[in-house]
């Protein structure tokens, strides 16, 4: 059994809350209590039956208020899968929770209302989807029980965002019309609409395949953690621990250290008291070189033949998250995996208007902004193109006034 | 080579202990002889063997505590090594700090927070390890995995910090800590399906005995020494276990005939009855942990 992440876009009118709560409940992760919880609660839906959207909403804000403002984690486990969702809200000023949980997504929900179509917001969040490279896409034409179960409305919708997609550059989209306050294709197939001979949306999301790199040219381990123990029977024990972010290595491969470029061949695994021959994308261990070099946190193993960028120069996609606008006066720390420096974002290129696509040029980056901008760091960072590689392709700008997480940086050209 | 979901998990976990590590200067590991800090034990093991743990184990003893968490607690530290800090309940009261409650639902544990904070503060930690997930309850579905509190051990829930792919922001001022929850991604049952397949021993109140136990407010709870008692209650005789481990007083038992662990996890899997469910004191009102936790509760 695997887990799939996925996130879910839409707003609250497009019933995104009901349709989280309808997975849950529908496939019966609804505890007793949280489900007693939700029946004392006032909230009803119209027809008297329980408000799903419940379910999601976690602070006392939010429920005051009936809005998403954070990105909420909720879990659920069919026999095939574990689904971890990450809930965030739609609308525009909280693009920035969008792109967080999107972050960590394998998978994402477009959630479009079958009455208005594809809409403004929709060409936000795909975009967003595009930007944060998510493998999967699935649109889900929801309340098709208000136009009546129309074949011809949900084929409409589907061809106006095909057309979308190409614009922002989605493949692997797929389309399910669904009821989601009903129940119409989310767990169980809709009779109302026997016109779609498509999957529901659990049974898709229970098998879609969700692809792991495992190749060795995208071989990279951040270092986290030098394993010291310099006790009399362990005196040389030095292990690099960390997590191999991407691709593959095996005992015996060449690796060279980023930025130091010293090279080295890795003589032993570790996986606490198990030695494996291979360490896989994912995998949290233990290696060992058989020279002894200068390595500490920060600095990344590659496979010697497959090496990846190494630049203080960068071009990146920006997203700002903060309510103080970006200041190209200013000095920021970067962090990219396990690497702390310093940076300044040299040069804003420009900004792209969510809604329409349409580049802007200008020199203000405020909350939620997207663009295009070139950065300089005071040490050089080992990185790939975020559209190569994602795992070490991303990387966040701290502000060094208040430590607050500022920006997200996705790397798109070495900018020499 | 297959890599499960508990492989999965279990990689992430030992991912975010080493980010700590690498990341504070004195970090604490929170241990309440509870079953996912017992996991986050083991899970340090495979983080930092064959060395020591960048950080000791923090128990904050409300006096109340089940006689075989503590005896698990102290054989546990003998087994591994490490060292231990212990924060009593019973020195803030006799400091005056705080008030021993009154009246019948009278407990401690909402008197830790504050020896907690001032445990924190005394030994300046940096970074307190613990091991809440996110399936336990709403407003812990929100939080962050690494969640910044302020000098006075607050949560903030409108400023936290974006958290994208694996990078974790763990720059903090003076004064300010970080809680740090590895198994976040966790639920009850992935904790209780890994403590199964690393063969981890537990404190036996996880598994059904017989206990005298009373009746309040619906939920069955151990009788004790520490829990005020009237006429009213009756004491029985049942077959239970604990779902949870924490003080005495606000902890309630399950009926149980759950003697070996793969009772549990089929128990669990049945259940209609999440875990925080057997807890006193998330019901006192819908936003109740969401208060606690702004208040520095864990």
């Amino acid at each position: 059994m695997d887990i799939l992440k996925f996130i879910t876009a839409g707003s609250v009118d497009d019933g995104k809350s009901t349709l989280i709560g309808r997975l849950l409940y529908d496939s019966d992760s609804i505890l007793a209590d949280q489900l007693e919880a939700l029946q004392t609660s006032n909230r009803k839906n119209d027809d008297g039956s329980i408000d799903l959207a419940i379910l999601t909403d976690g602070l006392k804000a939010e429920r005051e208020q009936g809005i998403t403002i954070d990105v909420a984690y909720k879990y659920f486990q069919t026999e095939k899968r574990k689904f971890i969702i990450a809930d965030t809200p739609g609308h525009i000023q909280y693009t920035r929770n969008m792109v967080t949980g999107a972050s960590n997504a394998n998978l994402a929900i477009i959630l479009i209302d079958a009455r208005k179509g594809v809409i403004e917001q929709t060409i936000r969040h795909s975009f967003l989807v595009s930007l944060l490279g998510i493998q999967q896409v699935v649109v889900c034409i929801n309340k098709m029980d208000m136009v009546d179960f129309s074949e011809a409305s949900y084929q409409q919708i589907v061809a106006a965002y095909q057309e979308l997609a190409l614009k922002v550059g989605l493949k692997n989209v797929h389309y399910i019309p669904v009821s989601a306050l009903k129940g119409d294709n989310i767990v169980h197939n809709s009779l109302n609409m026997s016109w779609y001979k498509g999957e529901s949306l659990l049974p898709f999301l229970e098998t879609i395949e969700i692809s792991v790199d495992d190749s060795k040219d995208q071989a990279r381990f951040p270092v986290q953690w030098v394993v010291r123990p310099q006790t009399e029977e362990l005196h040389d024990y030095r292990g690099y621990a960390g997590r191999v972010s991407s691709g593959s290595f095996k005992v015996n491969d060449k690796i060279t250290v980023l930025p130091s470029g010293f090279t080295s061949t890795i003589s032993l695994i570790e996986q606490f008291e198990n030695q494996p021959n291979e360490a896989l994308a994912g995998m949290s261990v233990t290696i060992h070189l058989k020279d002894e070099i200068d390595i500490s946190r920060g600095d990344i193993l590659a496979n010697s033949a497959f090496l990846p960028h190494v630049s203080k120069h960068i071009g990146a996609d920006l997203c700002w998250m903060d309510t103080r606008q970006l200041d190209t006066s200013l000095t920021y720390f970067i962090q990219h995996n396990s690497k702390v420096t310093r940076c300044k974002i040299q040069e804003v290129l420009y900004k792209v208007n969510i809604n329409t696509l349409e580049k802007e040029y200008t020199e203000e980056f405020k909350l939620n902004d997207i663009g295009r901008v070139v950065i300089k760091t005071a040490e050089p960072l080992a990185f790939d193109l975020y559209q190569d590689n994602k795992a070490n392709g991303g990387a966040i700008i701290i502000d060094s006034r208040n430590n607050l997480t500022i920006a997200a940086l996705m790397f798109r050209s070495v900018a020499d | 080579m297959s890599f499960d979901y508990l492989d999965e998990l279990e990689a992430e976990a030992i991912y975010i202990l080493r980010e700590v590590a690498g990341q504070f200067e004195k970090p604490a590991l929170l241990f309440s002889g509870g079953k996912d800090s017992i996991t986050l034990v083991r899970l340090a093991e495979k983080a930092f063997r064959p060395g020591k743990f960048p950080f000791p184990l923090v128990h904050i003893d409300t006096g109340h505590n089940f006689v075989e968490t503590i005896e698990y607690r102290d054989d546990m530290i003998k087994r591994i090594g490490e060292k231990l800090i212990i924060g009593h309940v019973q020195d803030s009261i006799d400091e005056g700090k705080v008030v021993e409650q009154k009246g019948k639902n009278a407990s401690r544990n909402a008197l830790q927070t504050v020896t907690l904070l001032d445990t924190i503060a005394k030994y300046q930690f940096d970074a307190c390890i613990g091991g809440a997930r996110r399936d336990e309850e709403k407003a812990r579905a929100k939080e962050r995995i690494f969640s910044v509190r302020d000098e006075f051990g607050q949560w903030d829930p409108k400023r936290q910090r974006p958290e994208l792919w694996n990078i974790f922001n763990g720059k903090i001022h003076k004064g300010e800590n970080v809680r740090v929850f590895p198994i976040s991604n966790w639920t009850e049952l992935d904790v209780w399906n890994y403590i199964r397949r690393e063969k981890i021993t537990l404190p036996s109140i996880y598994f059904a005995h017989e206990r005298d136990c009373i009746t309040r407010n619906g939920q069955l709870m151990a009788a004790s020494p520490f829990l005020n008692m009237d006429e009213e209650d009756v004491i029985e005789r049942k077959n239970v276990r604990f779902r949870t481990v924490g003080d005495m007083t606000c902890t309630a038992a399950v009926e149980s005939y759950a003697y070996q662990i793969d009772d549990i996890i089929d128990e669990i899997s049945a259940s209609k009855i999440s875990e925080r469910g057997a807890r006193m004191d998330d019901k006192v009102s819908e936003a109740a942990m969401e208060d606690r936790k702004k208040g520095g509760y864990f």
